[in-house]
Parts: C-alpha cells; sequence; structure tokens
C-alpha cells in the first residue's frame, strides 16, 4: 500500500477506496489510455503525443539530479496570519493539501549534482494548493538560493503556479521582491541562476523569480503568462490567438532560450552548467 | 459637484436638504442661519463617522474614487519644474506611467508614478493607469539614470493592476515587471514609494519595493483586487466586500503586518474632498522621509530595502 493510501484510508471524510492504486492513467490531451508505470517511466510524458504531464516535486527532483541528492528541510514560515477564510479556512486548505502530498507546502529544494555538476536544484509543484507562492514557497525559493550561494553552485527553479497564494493576501505579493533580492545576490556571486518553465506558470511567479533567470528553459507547450486568459479576453474582447502563452509562442516572442523535450532537460541543464560554471564567473 | 459613493448616501441627502434650504431661503427675510449652521454640523459629524469606520470595500470604492488627486495632480500641487522624461528607448512610451525630473522641498528627485486619467479622453490615453512592459521598462531607465546620478526616487502608486492584454503578454508584461522590481532593489539611492489610491498586485510592487513604503489613509494594496479574488475563491465577484475583508488590504491593515511603514492622513471624508490638504500631507510625508534618507551608504540602503522584504513571512 502506498503512503497515499495510507493516508487517505485513515482520513474519516474521504472515502475508502475500493480498488486498488490506478494501473491505468489517461492523457489529458490525446485521452490515450497509458499504463501507469510506462508513463511513468517515460518521465510522465504521454508516449502517443508528447504531452507533458505535471509532475510532484520528489519526481522532478529524481529526474534532474543524480541519485543521493540531499533534500532540503522545508522552512518553518507563520501560519495563516491574515486567519483567511473565504468558504473554506485556509488552515482547512492547507490540511487537505498536506494530506494528498508528501510536504508541508508548495517548494522543495534538493542539493546534489546533475551528471556530476554540483547544483540547488528547486521545484515549485503544482499539485500543492496551484503550487501557489505564500510565504512559504518564498522562503524555500530563498533557502535554496541561499544554499547555492553557500556551496558557490548553480541555481536552477522549476517553476510551475497559478500564481500568488489569495489567502496570504499581501503577504505573497511581497513575495515578488523577496525572492528578487536573493536571485540578485546570485547574479552579484557570479552564479548561474536557470529557470526551468513548466506548466504552468503564471501570475505573481511568472512576474518575478520565473522571468528573471540566466536562461530561460521551457518545457512543450507549456502555458506561461502573467495574466489569466480569461482576464484577457474579458478586457480587450477579442479572440486570442492560437497558441497564445504556450512555451512556443514565448520563444516566439523572445522571452525564452529554448523549448526543451523533458527527455532533454538533465542534459540541457547539464551542458548550459559547463558554460556557466561559477569558476569562470570568479 | 462632488460625487457621492453609495455608502455616503445619509451624508448626500443632508447636503441636498441644506442645498434646497439655502435655495429657498433666498430672498426671504425668515433668518434659517442657525437651522443651516446646525445641518452643516450635523453632515460632517455625519462624514466623520462614516469615515472613521469604513469597511475595507468602502475604502476601495474611496481609492477608485473619480475624483480623487492623481499623479497629474500631486505633480501640479506638490512637486516644482517637472521635467516628464518619455519613452523605454526599446519599443514605445507608455502613458501609464510616468516619470521624470521633477523638485520637492528644494530636493531634486526621479519622479515615477501611475496616471489614471479624469475624464474619458485622458483615461483612454493613459489606459486606465493600467502599465505595459513599455511603462514598467521606462520605469526602469528612469531609475537606473537616478542611480547613476544621485538622484532619491519617489514613486506614486495608483493602478489597478498591470494591462492584461495580448501585446502586453507579447512584449514580456511578467518580464517586464520583475526586471523594474529588481530595478528598485538594486538602487543605490533612497527609494520612497507611496501607496496613493490602489496598489494593484504586480503592476504595484514593481513601483514600490522601496526601504520606506507609505500608504494615504485611505489607499489599499493587495494582491489581487477584491473582484479577482472573489471570483476566484467564490466563484462570484458579488463577494468582493468579503473578499476585501478577509485580505487585509487597507493601510491600517498593512501597517500592522509591516507590509508599509507610515500612513499618510487624509482630510475628513477623503482625499477627493480637500485635494490641497491631502497634497500638503502627503509632501510633508515624502520629505521627512527624504530627509532621513538622503547621505546614506549606498550598501546601508540596499541592504535596508533587501531586509525589509527577506523579514516577510519568517517565524519570530
Amino acid at each position: 500500500m502506498s503512503w497515499l493510501t495510507r493516508v487517505r484510508n485513515s482520513l474519516p471524510f474521504v472515502a475508502k477506496r475500493e480498488t486498488p492504486d490506478n494501473l491505468w492513467v489517461k492523457c489529458p490531451r490525446c485521452h490515450e489510455m497509458l499504463f501507469a508505470k510506462e508513463y511513468e517511466e517515460n518521465l510522465s510524458v504521454c508516449p502517443r503525443c508528447d504531452y507533458h504531464g505535471r509532475i510532484g516535486a520528489d519526481a522532478r527532483l529524481g529526474q534532474i539530479l543524480d541519485s543521493g541528492f540531499e533534500l532540503l528541510s522545508e522552512p518553518v514560515v507563520q501560519e495563516d496570519p491574515l486567519k483567511f477564510r473565504d468558504s473554506k479556512r485556509y488552515t482547512d486548505r492547507l490540511k487537505q493539501a498536506r494530506a494528498s502530498n508528501p510536504h508541508r507546502d508548495a517548494f522543495q529544494s534538493g542539493f546534489g549534482t546533475i551528471e556530476g555538476r554540483r547544483a540547488v536544484v528547486g521545484v515549485q509543484d503544482f499539485m500543492f494548493m496551484g503550487g501557489s507562492m505564500g510565504m512559504a514557497v518564498g522562503q524555500a525559493f530563498c533557502n535554496g538560493a541561499a544554499r547555492a550561494l553557500k556551496e558557490r553552485c548553480g541555481f536552477i527553479v522549476c517553476t510551475a503556479a497559478g500564481g500568488a497564494r489569495m489567502q496570504e493576501g499581501i503577504l505573497s505579493l511581497m513575495q515578488m521582491p523577496k525572492a528578487t533580492v536573493m536571485t540578485r545576490r546570485l547574479r552579484e556571486a557570479g552564479l548561474p541562476y536557470i529557470v526551468v518553465l513548466t506548466d504552468p506558470t503564471t501570475g505573481g511567479v511568472t512576474a518575478s523569480y520565473a522571468m528573471l533567470g540566466d536562461i530561460h528553459i521551457a518545457e512543450p507547450d507549456a502555458l506561461i503568462g502573467f495574466a489569466g486568459q480569461r482576464v484577457i479576453q474579458e478586457t480587450i474582447r477579442e479572440q486570442l490567438p492560437e497558441g497564445f502563452q504556450r512555451s512556443e509562442y514565448l520563444h516566439k516572442h523572445g522571452m525564452v532560450d529554448m523549448v526543451v523535450h523533458r527527455k532533454e532537460l538533465r542534459q540541457t541543464l547539464a551542458g548550459v552548467l559547463d558554460y556557466l560554471s561559477p569558476a569562470k564567473a570568479a | 459637484m462632488i460625487s457621492y459613493l453609495e455608502f455616503e448616501k445619509p451624508v448626500a441627502e443632508l447636503q441636498t436638504r441644506i442645498a434646497e434650504l439655502r435655495a429657498a431661503s433666498q430672498g426671504d427675510d425668515v433668518d434659517i442661519s442657525t437651522e443651516l449652521q446646525r445641518l452643516e454640523t450635523k453632515s460632517a459629524e455625519l462624514l466623520a463617522s462614516t469615515y472613521a469606520s469604513l469597511t475595507p470595500w468602502q475604502k476601495t470604492q474611496v481609492a477608485r474614487h473619480p475624483s480623487r488627486p492623481h499623479f497629474r495632480d500631486y505633480v501640479e500641487r506638490m512637486f516644482s519644474d517637472f521635467m516628464p522624461l518619455g519613452g523605454d528607448r526599446l519599443y514605445g512610451d507608455d502613458e501609464a506611467i510616468m516619470g521624470g525630473f521633477a523638485t520637492i522641498g528644494g530636493r531634486k528627485v526621479m519622479l515615477i508614478g501611475h496616471e489614471k486619467g479624469h475624464d474619458t479622453q485622458s483615461r483612454l490615453r493613459h489606459n486606465f493607469g493600467m502599465g505595459k512592459p513599455e511603462g514598467y521598462r521606462k520605469a526602469i531607465r528612469l531609475m537606473e539614470m537616478a542611480g547613476r546620478f544621485g538622484l532619491p526616487v519617489v514613486t506614486l502608486v495608483d493602478t489597478s493592476g498591470a494591462f492584461p492584454g495580448i501585446e502586453a503578454e507579447e512584449r514580456g508584461q511578467a518580464e517586464a515587471i520583475a526586471r523594474s522590481t529588481e530595478a528598485c532593489l538594486a538602487l543605490p539611492v533612497p527609494m520612497v514609494a507611496v501607496i496613493v489610491g490602489e496598489g494593484g498586485s504586480g503592476g504595484a510592487v514593481a513601483l514600490a519595493s522601496a526601504e520606506r513604503v507609505l500608504m494615504f489613509e485611505h489607499a489599499v494594496y493587495s494582491v489581487i483586487s477584491p473582484e479577482g479574488c472573489a471570483s476566484i475563491l467564490w466563484r462570484t465577484a458579488e463577494r468582493a466586500p468579503q473578499a476585501a475583508e478577509a485580505m487585509k488590504m487597507t493601510a491600517q491593515d498593512l501597517l500592522g503586518l509591516g507590509v508599509i511603514d507610515r500612513i499618510v492622513p487624509e482630510p475628513m471624508g477623503g482625499a477627493h474632498r480637500d485635494p490641497a490638504a491631502a497634497t500638503d500631507a502627503l509632501s510633508l510625508a515624502i520629505t521627512d522621509e527624504l530627509n532621513q534618507l538622503v547621505g546614506r551608504d549606498p550598501a546601508e540602503l540596499r541592504r535596508k530595502r533587501e531586509d525589509r522584504f527577506l523579514a516577510i513571512g519568517v517565524k519570530g
């Protein structure tokens, strides 16, 4: 039994699963039924249509870093300082998110090597409250950057978020300058800061650390933008162009350096690190 | 003629009665001055008590009031010899974000801010204060220049948010905002930011990542508009008043959270009722802040700015 099933079954308010763990997954794009294990072995990319599925922090770290990396501990931040409540309490939403995720919030970092090159890799997990940037995410980003500064190695961040975490109000907005303080420090220290934009990266995350990299790499067909498409449509009342706010569109408009298939991501990162090694900058 | 907000109706009704009474007594021998005096006092008291306990949603409406002073008004009243500077040297000039040399209290500064416009024509020209990438890139250019020539930077923030549009996305709205925030943080000169009306999300923070952040008494500053927040979390924009309450977006709340440093008092009934008094208070506050910052070491200024943001969220 996986930890997920264990947690799920121990929750009184979630119906117990009658069937065993799902053996099959359906590709959200081409609707092909895929054998879960094969899909995972294919880095959660659909073998038929190349759809790049959303993956959690652990899977992503495992795909990029060599085995044996160190997972950085999660920061302790103020929790629910606004006592926020919409249809649900924010604390309940957090509880719920934690019940179905191995981590306490949406940003994890690992320190290790990528094909032998030292690096800190930070990953935002869309599955945890839409990857939204609150104080925990902001602090985890800063801790990852601080570790890279200490180790004098590059900092790679895989972004995925709907934007700022509304339940933390203005404090989530303040994570934009906060994270930017650290990207500036990396720059001043001559250390590479590389952003991997994954599906989806929008709002305040895009408008801060996701767009401040030395190198911007996007996964194919990822949604990347500042404003939400519905908001844009309601504002301008025009049809949005095809492929709008997708990786290839951003590449065409000069916002990302390259669009890279997940299978080549690790190799590409290693290659970039070779050119931007701190020794050269020092 | 002042336009009254929904929640000011009782005050509006009293004022109408006063006006009617005045008109009716014209040429009459009956002395109504005592009655007028009584009504005026009552009206003033009502206004005072209304404004003493505005809800966050009511404050949002005050902050958006069409007659509230804007960048242009502050420039005229508060700064002498404003010399507007235009263009980002890359694409164009965005009039939603204005900037240029200005003098306040005898001190030369770089002044940057959002301008919403005051009538249909000027609102269109200024795009309702919603900046595009070229606007933020102009701000970056001006901030960097200010840094090189030792001019303190003063920003007046008043925007519902950065412009959400196709061409803004194509030209890198997100990147422009991120770089503008970065430019604030990199300044070797003092920076004082004032949220004068609406501080809407990334479009505001891009001009407000300063070591001293001031806010007008009835201004609002938030991660998303109350309507936007309500439509996402409650699935209807009609819950905006609740969203405004939940997000803690008033100057009083934000001072408590350590997000802003100082509240600039507004005249009774809001800045739009007495722009001259509002401007005087703002001028005094900005001058005072600059006096305390000018002459400090660039590294110390940067450190002060960085520390304020790094501290947010840290448990303690």
